[in-house]
């Protein structure tokens, strides 16, 4: 099978995520787009590596870090929305306006 | 066409309609069980890459704990459960939608231009190689990471309890 339909899938994936962002109001529903983009940066990378076949599998190793570090990323981000919703009563992020200019 | 390429691409049609739906969808919880669907049709590709491992951690650090998190922080932020309007904000729409198609035609006109070889599906397993490797040539990295979820996990229990000193100050 061709490599490219897999990277333009990953690549629709993070445009579908960077729309995600953009687009919801609620903090946690921002988490679980970023989770999307991490996820189509994963696809890359395992892709690559069975493209290239590589002997130290650097590709798979690189996404299970990823995998890890987005899994904390999920609970500090879920520990900073909490905290927002408990001192401001609401988690949508057009609401915590408090350092714009 | 083989039958393994069909079904290849089946499953990338799959990936993206669920993930389309994790960004569309008026209802918290649909979000939530739709990554999940995206994430198990990654899980499969992943097995097809013959990268079973990297599968494994996938369905059970993603599907297992990480979905749950989310649950969770949907329910303490008492967000709506149901279909809710107001979980987009409308007028960010068509900017976020120009946005996200730019990105996609400058990211598929570079890889169809650079990329066209083909991948290898489905040889063997790597998971004894995968092991060798991460506790030898990865071993340092390895263990940083470990100190990286440590730091994680005081963090948000720092973040996410109520402070005495002010739940007193309030009792007062």
């Amino acid at each position: 099978m061709s490599i490219q339909p897999i990277l333009i899938a990953a690549a629709a994936l993070f445009s579908i995520g960077i729309y995600g962002i953009l687009v919801r109001r609620n903090a946690v529903m921002v988490l679980l787009s970023i989770e999307l983009i991490l996820n189509s940066v994963n696809i890359n990378f395992v892709a690559f590596n069975a493209m290239l076949s590589d002997v130290f599998l650097n590709g798979q190793i690189f996404s299970i870090f990823i995998i890890t570090i987005a899994a904390a990323e999920v609970g500090i981000g879920l520990a900073i929305v909490l905290m927002l919703f408990r001192n401001r009563e609401t988690a949508n992020i057009n609401e915590f306006d408090l350092m714009k200019w | 066409m083989e039958a393994i390429d069909i079904f290849s691409y089946f499953l990338l049609l799959l990936l993206l309609l669920s993930g389309i739906k994790v960004v569309t969808t008026s209802n918290v919880i649909h979000a939530a069980i739709f990554l999940v669907f995206t994430l198990a049709t990654t899980a499969i590709l992943f097995i097809l890459l013959s990268a079973e491992f990297v599968a494994l951690v996938l369905v059970l650090v993603y599907i297992g704990a990480v979905i749950v998190l989310f649950l969770f922080g949907v329910m303490i932020t008492r967000a709506p459960l149901g279909p809710n309007a107001e979980l987009d904000n409308d007028q960010n729409k068509l900017f976020a939608t120009l946005i996200s198609l730019s990105i996609f035609g400058i990211f598929t006109y570079i890889l169809l231009q650079t990329f066209d070889s083909t991948v290898v599906i489905s040889e063997g397993t790597s998971t004894k190689l995968l092991g060798e490797i991460l506790l030898s040539r990865f071993v340092f990295p390895f263990e940083l990471v470990s100190f990286v979820l440590l730091g994680a996990l005081i963090g948000g229990i720092t973040l996410a309890r109520k402070d005495n000193a002010l739940m007193d100050e309030d009792q007062i």
